[in-house]
Formats: structure tokens, sequence, C-alpha cells
């Protein structure tokens, strides 16, 4: 379980987490959805250890990330899949080593890791693709190699950030599509950060509302799209809130 | 004051973390030769290029200064000394600041800005292990073998101008290259271009990292990896010849 317990983080003067609380629970998908800038991708590395709070913690299976040695941290990290917001894939590698550099870090024999990117690849319908390399790769193809390099992990949690975006709405559903084929098959929990309306709620089990650094409103794809908040409902409208008004 | 902490601070946590790297070396050994072709023997045509300009520049100063006062055979003394001694490896030193440094802080820039260094620790692979340290051990290992290519064209380069242009022999040239020759001569000029080699190599690899705010921030990277890896070539040249001579 991953758990943010009143986690602050500021660059210079400005506050992105400003008291940020949420437990992520096992097994399921939960979307952080909120406005650009307020902190959504800043959590979602703090999972990872790449940021650290400034004052609160981030706990992940009861261990607090902040206070991991570089060994326990690195291990926890082999647990956790981490999908960029522009796939961040490596650009003087080919998909295979893409996909293989983090299982030959892992330890396993060749043969298990060829195997792993195969049916990762398949996966995500890029068999095809394995000895491409990024700049070869429409946007699209290369954020499916980014969730492909996720799974083949086959971790404990996967975590996307912004996996739709700039992504055409056919493309999109398709990743929809696949981030729930990912969750099935593999059982993962998933945290996905998005400001897509649509597909939070397509692949949603909770929606967790950011603004201004901390948790607005948290709930079930039902209770979100009933909210009384005003603010949280003009978002899931498009349209901008007036004060508290929609 | 502040700057100064935070200088001292990233100072500390990079030697810890290569230290760190240093160490795993089942990550950055499968990289060291690609590195070491990259940044040393595709270096190598720089370096030749700069040498033989060096060696013809060399040759032609010293006979305008050693007229009547001095033999003449002291050209090969004089281009012998000054190539390996100090124009070699400084200049070669220049030369591949300019290449490899630039060529490792926008790569590593580039790496930061599109999130691939933040990748590569999802992955649970220390930046250090697997950017740094193959970059900064191929730079350290190479610069010398790249400095002794250009030692002796730099040389040659000398010598075929004092034939051809300068009215001395090739007796004569070899004459007034052994008349000083001492061996410390070579070992000196390549102990110093490996430290420049490191030097250039971290100075890129820290720039690199250090990158924010897409392409201008990788230009900025570049820029002050060159200038700083031309400014620490300059120290660590004054540096050895205050320990070593």
């Amino acid at each position: 379980m991953i758990q943010f317990h009143d986690v602050h983080k500021s660059f210079g003067t400005r506050n992105v987490l400003n008291g940020f609380s949420l437990a992520i629970p096992e097994g399921q998908t939960t979307v952080l959805m909120g406005f650009s800038g307020t902190g959504k991708s800043v959590a979602l590395k703090h999972i990872v250890g790449l940021l650290e709070p400034d004052a609160g913690r981030v706990e992940v299976d009861g261990e607090t990330v902040g206070d991991l040695a570089y060994e326990e941290l690195m291990r926890l990290r082999t647990r956790i899949g981490f999908v960029f917001q522009f796939a961040a894939l490596f650009d003087s590698l080919t998909v295979h080593d893409n996909l293989s550099l983090g299982l030959k870090r892992q330890g396993l024999p060749p043969d298990e890791i060829a195997t792993r990117v195969t049916e990762s690849l398949r996966l995500v319908e890029l068999s095809d693709a394995e000895l491409r390399f990024p700049a070869e790769l429409s946007g699209g193809m290369r954020k499916r190699v980014g969730i492909a390099r996720a799974i083949a992990l086959r971790p404990r949690y996967i975590l996307y950030d912004e996996p739709t975006t700039g992504l055409d709405p056919v493309t999109t559903a398709a990743m929809d599509e696949l981030m729930l084929r990912a969750r099935h098959e593999l059982g993962a929990t998933s945290v996905v950060v998005t400001h897509d309306v649509r597909s939070a709620f397509a692949i949603a089990d909770r929606i967790a509302f950011l603004h201004e650094g901390r948790i607005r409103q948290v709930g079930t794809v039902e209770e979100i799209r009933a909210t009384d908040d005003a603010l949280v409902r003009g978002f899931i409208l498009g349209r901008p809130a007036t004060g508290e008004r929609v | 004051m502040s700057r100064v902490r935070d200088f001292f601070v990233l100072s500390g946590r990079w030697v810890i973390e290569g230290r760190r790297a240093l160490s795993e070396g089942a990550i950055w050994r499968p990289l060291l030769f690609g590195q070491m072709r990259k940044l040393g023997v595709d270096s190598i045509p720089v370096a030749v290029f700069v040498a033989v300009f060096t060696g013809i520049v060399l040759a032609l100063l010293s006979s305008y200064m050693f007229t009547r006062a001095i033999p003449l055979y002291f050209v090969g003394t004089l281009v012998t000394k000054a190539v390996m001694l100090e124009l070699g490896p400084v200049l070669t030193g220049m030369a591949l600041a300019g290449r490899v440094g630039a060529n490792v802080a926008a790569e590593l820039g580039t790496m930061r800005v599109t999130e691939q260094v933040d990748a590569l620790e999802t992955l649970a692979i220390s930046p250090h292990a697997y950017l740094v340290t193959p970059r900064v051990i191929a730079a350290i290992l190479m610069f010398p073998v790249v400095t002794a290519v250009a030692m002796a064209v730099g040389v040659l380069s000398g010598w075929f101008t004092a034939v051809n242009l300068l009215d001395l022999s090739s007796v004569e040239f070899l004459r007034g290259a052994r008349q000083f020759y001492n061996f410390k001569d070579i070992w000196f000029g390549l102990v110093k271009s490996a430290s420049f080699g490191g030097v250039v190599a971290t100075m890129g690899c820290f720039e690199g990292l250090s990158a924010r705010g897409g392409a201008e921030g990788v230009g900025r990277a570049t820029t002050r990896a060159v200038v700083l890896g031309c400014q620490a070539i300059l120290v660590l040249d004054a540096f050895w010849a205050l320990v070593l001579l």
C-alpha cells in the first residue's frame, strides 16, 4: 500500500504540495486528477524517491521512502514500474534493449529476459518494433513501449504520469484499454496522473482530486461524477468555476 | 554563502555517489569500451590536426628565435621538449575539452531534461554507475593515448617542417631532440593528460546531469562544461608543474 502523510514540497518559493495526504489501496487503479501545476506528477515522483518531501512522509509497503538506505531504495524501485509522460525511452538503445535494461539489473537470466520482453511487447501490440530505435516510433508507440518497459518488470505497482497527454482520442482509448489490460494481467496497483477526464472515468476505481497541493476530494467514479464541489464539477465539465461555483 | 554551502554539499554527494558507483562494476564495465572508443579513438583526428600545426609553428618560431646566437639544431630540442612537456598535453586537452566535454554534457543534459535519467533511477540503475563512471574512466584511460599520438605527430610535424622549410637535416634535428631528452618528459605529459581527461569528463557529466529547463538549459550546461573544463586544465597544468618538475 502507498500512503502519503501530510507531504509538503516546495521548489524555491513555490509551494507545490501543501499537506498532501492520501492512501492508495492495493489492487486498484487510483487516478490523481487536477488542474495543471497542482503537484500530481510531483506526488508521483515521491513514491519512487525521485523527490524527497520537505516535510511529511511517503510510505510504500510500510517503509518510509525517505528513510531507506541506498540498497533498500533500489529494492523498492524494482517493485515499481514508472511510465513517464513522454515515455523517457533511452534514445541510444533499441526497444528491446530499453525493456531488457531493468531486467538485467534485476539479475534475470537471458532467456527469461527475452521471454519477458517478447510478452510485454505483445501486450502493447508492438511485437514488430523490438529492434527499432525510439526515434523511429510515433508518440503513441513510444508511450506503449514506455508501458511495456514498466510491465516487463512485473511490478507490484505501476505509476503512470499523464499517459494520454498529446494523443488523439482513438490512441487515448487504446492506451486506456492497455492500462486496464496491464492491471488485469499483472494484478498490479496502479496510480495514474492525468487531467483527461474521459480517460480517468474509463480506468479508475478511485479518483483523487488535487487542488493547491492537497486532496480536495476522493471517491469512486460515481461519487466524483455526482460531486457537489463546484471546483471539481467545473473541472469535470470543462468549465471554469467562478470562486466555488460552476 | 548558501551557494558555497550548496557547492560543497553537492560535491560531497558526488564523491559518495562516485565511490558507490565504482563498486557497481556490473553496470559500468560493459559500457567502458564503447566510451573509450567514443571519447578516445574518435577524438584522434582532432588531436592530430592540432598536433600537426603545433609542430609546424614550433619549428618555424624556434628557428626564428635561434638565428645566429644559438645553433639551429636546437630547433629539435625546443620542438620535442615543448610538444612533450606542455603543448601536446595542454592543446590536446583543450581540444578534447571542447569535443568530449561538450559531447558528454549535451548527451547527459538531454537525457536529464527528457527524464531519461529519472527513468534510469526508477529501473534501480544509478546514473553515476551507468552514465558517469564509464565516461570518467574512459577519459582517464584514453586522454593519455590520444595525447601520446598527438606528441608523436607534433614532433614528426616539427621534424618535417625543419627538414623541408629550414636549413636543417634530419640528423641535426635528432641531435637537438636527443640532447636534453629525459624519459620524464613523456610520462609527465601523459600523467597530466590523464588528469585532464578525468576533470573534463567529470565537468561534462556534472554539468549535463545538472541541466534544467529544456534546450536552453542543455546549451548552457554544454557551454559551462567546456569553459570549466578548459579552466580546470590550466589550473591542473600549473599544479603538475609545481608538484612534478
